[in-house]
């Protein structure tokens, strides 16, 4: 295994020593080596990794660039806001505080190629410098020039420089349409359970043995790995319930080997974090607590229990209009509304396509006028058109209960949608003791 | 079907806003001293009013201060542990093991998102005051495209606290601060190097960010700015604090897993706003100690905004300041609602002209008319008898409202626990109830004293001493003796339980066979009679006695001489300001121009609109004759028809009704007004044509 990372032109020990630092990783650290040859040598212009969350991309592509010393700048696009940070970032990392106050007011790729171009007059590369460009995806959403501009940044500057993006998402999906020069394409994949398990029971708590701690790791895997193959999460998850695991060990009721004895106690405890902690309903730091005030019948009350929604009468009425307005045929107003509607039967009444169930297909957008039709002839009492009765429109909108649909223009019809599920809708009908469920067209 | 389709998405915008202009609405004493009347009291009443007002105020300062002080500190308390951990960290393995969360509090407001202001005011004041001088807070508004308005808040902020420092030079080009988290964190580092220490506040302060309206943001904004914050949650000890209008599982809504793993969240909850408002009516409402009262209707048009619109008492409580200053400003003897003693000084100081007013109030009246004739006369002629009665009415008064609250409370305390509420569950209700009528001619509270007349003996004597506590701080002499009565009632009760004899006793000490019999036969004849045992007794006894204090304080404060200077009661008033109805509002306007501009010639019959009327009216009056389409053309030549009248030509000259410049240029002017006013828009369907919005309404 450790033969695996060589390349001339690197110390050996330093390759060694990477290598060590790369576990489950060599194959992919061994082809990067070998794409970025010796330290002089010119590199392939653009390099695009990309793989699921936590599988070590930046880890191995920046373990490898410090550990061997190579000129680079790391960036995260998340913090760019614009382009000129980056290039800001970029060229500080490359060249010093004094090119980056260069740049002017909200820089293009020119300025930036221009100030490159400059110091890289004043400087040439001895070896190769490498630009890594992490969550590489939210370039699309910059210029249109500069993701094909970084893919070709060794011509355009022409400079040792190689870009290397990162990114969860597969090429295909960055691919700008005008085309472009194509970057080598590199995939990280998932870490198997075994890979998993060798890297988790690298941390072991020193206070324990190693065996140990590989057991716990084996015990936590075969509870999460169906659900979370995220390295990063995991060990949080472990480092959470170590401390539950040890208990039996800490109290003496229970030996290092009393593997089954252990996993008696902690299986049921990891399987109820699964339902809490892992989807943050209760917080880390509230999870730590109750495990140490050891108070498992008062559990806490996660953040989804919380669904209850105290609202003004009339924004409850509203609120129910507009979950009838979207999911009900418009052409059935007629019926649940109209005190004569003479019958309509289901079957003849409706296009094919209204048959399918309309829960099934989400809410529709309905306009304005519609919404306070059905308002007016749900709620009991004459309600006056008041200008509060729309204030509170506007504020179920910002609540983000309704959603507005389309266009900003508020004068020619706005049109909204009900974001809320059958089961709230249900829970605030009854408050009000209406039925919603007879004037569901669905439930006919 | 549906037959009133509205045009009403003109007036879909927020008007959450009313009470800020109805606050920047500077009233000075001209207002009123220019009002209808020419009494010279205006002055007085304004001061008074003012006055009236700041204490109002400050009384529901105190209030809130109050209800939020357990939520504060639960999240100061937090904030402060979170901020602990930060300096404490250390390199233990499970530090180094866990993924760092930033702190986040999940603050649950309810939805009456007009009162959080005060809330988030009194946080942020606190925050800076006891634990960090970095806290900001943020609107979704402020920040459509990105959080950056975080950081330029955050370097404004640290830039006034160092002030004589800015020119020593934190090196920050003023050309192009970049706003970027890690310059955010650089700048930090400088803070923590150059003051530190000096300014009071811990080691290394937390940068607390506070998210008021949650709901509001775009979510892509706020995941970006978790994902960046938490890049430097080594170096910048965030902590959020998420401001929730809804339910906390918005947050799982707007944030994936992979960035609500970031956080660290915990839940704090606030009261909720029907509590708060329950406190406020107590507080400001059923005290004596405002001399400024609402009336039945007036409340419940002030409740039924809350309870139907907005659930925000600080709309309320301006509603309350609208009633106050519409009451001082309309009813000139409202110069009599103050203190005892000014009122008193007030009363005899009366002019002739407000001797008038005083007889002609109604109650004053209803009075006058119970009297005897010689009296009557003497009422009605002489000024100096009016104002000495009015310095008795006034006294009588403030001594009815002094006995009137601690009743009411009693009967609530009574009532209110007994099945299905028969007078509420909330003392406004049994307020308003009382106010409106004689509350023991009402069905509701027959049906309160049966249920009453079955309590329990240790539930009766329960709600019995509730009462007593009720009625322990007031000092009046009424007050005093109706508190000795009742723990007389108390004590007999708990009397009674010493003296329980059963005859089951004595049965046992016969053993004659004979007597047994005897005995029993008494027994049953006895309970054929139906006995009222002593506790039925005493507890009849105890029920007359409370039905006596209802019937003699709960009287309604109409038919109290005199009520009119302190109670408020044109709720309509109220309602038209409060709960405006534009739309009604526009369409007077449109079929009725006289209604707002007052000019004799537009005076018309109903239904009809005088041809001088403005061009828009007569538009609006011709298109209401039309179909759902409207041919422009026609409706141009009705219109010219019209307008020709109006100038007064000859109909049977050649031109008139010929349409020229002028008249084209008014009609569309006319139309264009309509459709902004979203009566008719343009219309693809038909050329020329334009499409009708409004239905009905002719």
């Amino acid at each position: 295994m450790l033969a695996g990372l060589q390349c001339p032109g690197y110390p050996e020990a330093k390759l060694s020593s990477v290598s060590e630092r790369l576990p489950c990783r060599e194959g992919q650290a061994g082809t990067l080596l070998a794409l970025m040859g010796e330290p002089e040598q010119y590199c392939f212009p653009s390099i695009f990794i990309y793989g699921h969350r936590a599988t070590g991309k930046s880890h191995v592509i920046l373990t490898l660039l410090k550990e061997l010393e190579v000129p680079h700048a790391a960036v995260s696009c998340v913090e760019c806001v614009s382009a000129g940070l980056l290039f800001e970032q970029v060229l500080l990392a490359m060249f010093g505080s004094e090119s980056a106050t260069l740049l002017p007011r909200s820089p293009s790729l020119s300025d930036f190629v221009r100030i490159y171009r400059q110091f890289c007059a004043q400087e040439p590369a001895q070896q190769t410098r490498y630009i890594v460009l992490e969550r590489a995806e939210l370039l699309r959403d910059m210029e249109a020039n500069l993701l094909p501009g970084l893919l070709r940044l060794q011509e355009l500057v022409d400079d040792n420089v190689t870009v290397i993006l990162l990114s969860e998402i597969v090429w295909d999906k960055f691919r700008p349409n005008t085309g472009c020069f194509e970057p080598l394409l590199l995939h990280f994949p998932d870490y198997t359970k075994a890979e998993l398990l060798q890297i988790l029971s690298l941390d072991s708590n020193p206070s324990y043995s190693p065996e140990l701690y590989s057991s716990y790791i084996n015990i936590l895997l075969g509870v999460f790995y169906s659900v979370c193959r995220d390295l990063r999460e995991l060990r949080h998850l472990a480092a959470l319930n170590f401390p539950k695991f040890c208990e039996p060990l800490e109290k003496g009721e229970a030996k290092e080997s009393d593997t089954h004895k252990l996993w008696r106690n902690i299986e049921p405890h990891l399987k109820r974090a699964m339902q809490t902690v892992y989807l943050r309903e209760v917080s880390s730091v509230q999870w730590e607590q109750q495990q140490m005030e050891e108070k498992e019948a008062t559990a806490l009350r996660g953040l989804s229990a919380h669904a209850h929604v105290e609202l003004p009468y009339y924004s409850k009425f509203l609120l129910i209009a507009a979950y009838l307005a979207s999911y009900n045929p418009a052409r059935t107003d007629r019926r649940f509304f109209l005190k004569h509607h003479g019958k309509i039967k289901k079957t003849n009444f409706l296009k094919k396509h209204e048959k399918t169930s309309n829960h099934l297909l989400g809410p529709k957008p309905f306009p304005l006028d519609r919404l306070l039709a059905i308002f007016y002839s749900v709620v009991d009492s004459r309600v006056a058109p008041t200008a509060s009765v729309f204030s509170q429109i506007s504020s179920l909108v910002t609540l983000q209960l309704l959603t507005q649909v389309g266009h900003d223009d508020q004068l020619d019809s706005p049109k909204y949608k009900c974001a809320v599920s059958l089961d709230f809708i249900s829970a605030i009908s009854r408050t009000v003791s209406f039925d919603i469920v007879r004037y569901l067209y669905d439930f006919l | 079907m549906i037959s009133s389709y509205y045009c009403n998405y003109l007036f879909t915008f927020d008007l959450k806003y009313l009470p800020h202009i109805l606050h920047h609405v500077h009233c000075t004493d001209e207002y009123f001293t220019d009002g209808s009347d020419d009494c010279g009291n205006g002055r007085e009443r304004f001061n008074i009013c003012q006055t009236l007002w700041e204490k109002i105020k400050m009384d529901t300062e105190v209030l809130q201060e109050e209800l939020n002080t357990k939520i504060l500190d639960s999240l100061l308390d937090f904030i402060k542990r979170c901020t602990s951990s930060f300096q404490s960290r250390t390199d233990d393995w499970t530090s180094h093991m866990r993924a760092s969360e930033i702190p986040t509090a999940a603050l649950v407001l309810g939805v009456n998102v007009p009162d959080h202001d005060v809330t988030f005011q009194s946080l942020s004041e606190l925050l800076r005051k006891s634990v960090t001088p970095f806290a900001v807070s943020v609107q979704a508004k402020e920040c459509a495209g990105r959080l950056l308005i975080v950081i330029m808040k955050l370097m404004g902020v640290g830039v006034t606290l160092e002030d004589d420092e800015e020119d020593t030079g934190i090196h920050l080009p003023h050309k192009k601060v970049s706003c970027s988290v890690s310059a955010l964190s650089q700048w930090y580092k400088s803070m923590m190097k150059t003051g530190g220490s000096e300014n009071g506040f811990s080691q290394s302060p937390p940068i607390i960010v506070i998210f008021k309206d949650f709901e509001a943001f775009n979510p892509r904004v706020l995941q970006d700015f978790i994902l960046i914050c938490n890049r430097y949650i080594q170096e910048l000890p965030f902590i959020f604090i998420f401001g929730i209008a809804t339910s906390p599982s918005t947050i799982q809504h707007m944030l994936p897993h992979s960035v609500s793993s970031l956080l660290c969240i915990e839940l704090f909850q606030s009261l909720p706003c029907t509590q708060h408002l329950a406190t406020v009516i107590d507080k400001l409402i059923l005290t004596s100690q405002f001399p400024f009262k609402l009336s039945s209707k007036v409340l419940q048009v002030l409740v039924s905004i809350f309870l139907y619109h907005d659930f925000s008492v600080r709309n309320f409580v301006k509603g309350l300041q609208l009633a106050l200053l519409e009451h001082f400003h309309s009813q000139p003897l409202s110069v009599l609602c103050c203190g005892k003693n000014e009122a008193l000084l007030y009363a005899q100081k009366l002019s002739h002209q407000d001797v008038e007013m005083v007889r002609q109030l109604p109650s004053f009246m209803r009075y006058v008319e119970n009297r005897e004739p010689q009296e009557q006369v003497h009422l009605l002629t002489s000024d100096e008898g009016v104002r000495e009665v009015c310095q008795r009415f006034l006294k009588d008064l403030r001594k009815y409202h002094k006995n009137y609250y601690p009743v009411l409370k009693c009967l609530h305390s009574l009532t209110s626990s007994l099945p299905k509420y028969p007078l509420g569950k909330q003392i406004r209700e049994l307020h308003i109830s009382c106010m409106e009528k004689n509350v023991w001619e009402t069905n509701e509270y027959e049906s309160a004293m049966q249920l009453l007349r079955l309590l329990a003996k240790d539930e009766l004597v329960l709600s019995l001493r509730k009462c007593a506590d009720i009625l322990k701080p007031d000092k009046t002499k009424k007050m005093k003796s109706a508190l000795q009565q009742l723990e007389n009632y108390i004590a007999k009760f708990e009397q009674l339980d010493k003296e329980v004899t059963s005859p089951g006793k004595d049965l046992q000490k016969k053993t004659d066979l004979f007597q047994l019999q005897k005995t029993l036969l008494e027994m049953k004849g006895t309970r054929r009679t139906k006995k009222i045992s002593p506790f039925e007794l005493l507890r009849n006894e105890a029920l007359e006695f409370i039905d006596g204090l209802v019937r003699s304080y709960l009287t309604p404060p109409e038919l109290q001489p005199l009520n009119e200077v302190c109670y408020y009661s044109s709720s309509g008033v109220l309602r038209r300001h409060l709960n405006a109805t534009p739309r009604t509002s526009i369409q007077t306007a449109l079929s009725h121009p006289f209604y707002y501009l007052q000019n004799e010639s537009l005076k018309t019959d109903a239904g009809t609109v005088s041809n001088s009327a403005p061009d828009i009216c007569i538009a609006y009056k011709l298109h209401l004759e039309c179909g759902r389409l409207i041919n422009l053309f026609d409706w141009l030549e009705a219109y010219a028809t019209v307008t020709s009248a109006a100038e007064g030509k000859d109909p049977d000259s050649e031109d008139f009704g010929k349409v020229d410049e002028l008249k084209h240029a008014r009609f569309i002017q006319a139309v264009s007004e309509l459709e902004f006013l979203g009566f008719v828009k343009s219309t693809k369907q038909k050329t020329d044509h334009v499409a009708r919005l409004t239905w009905g309404g002719c």
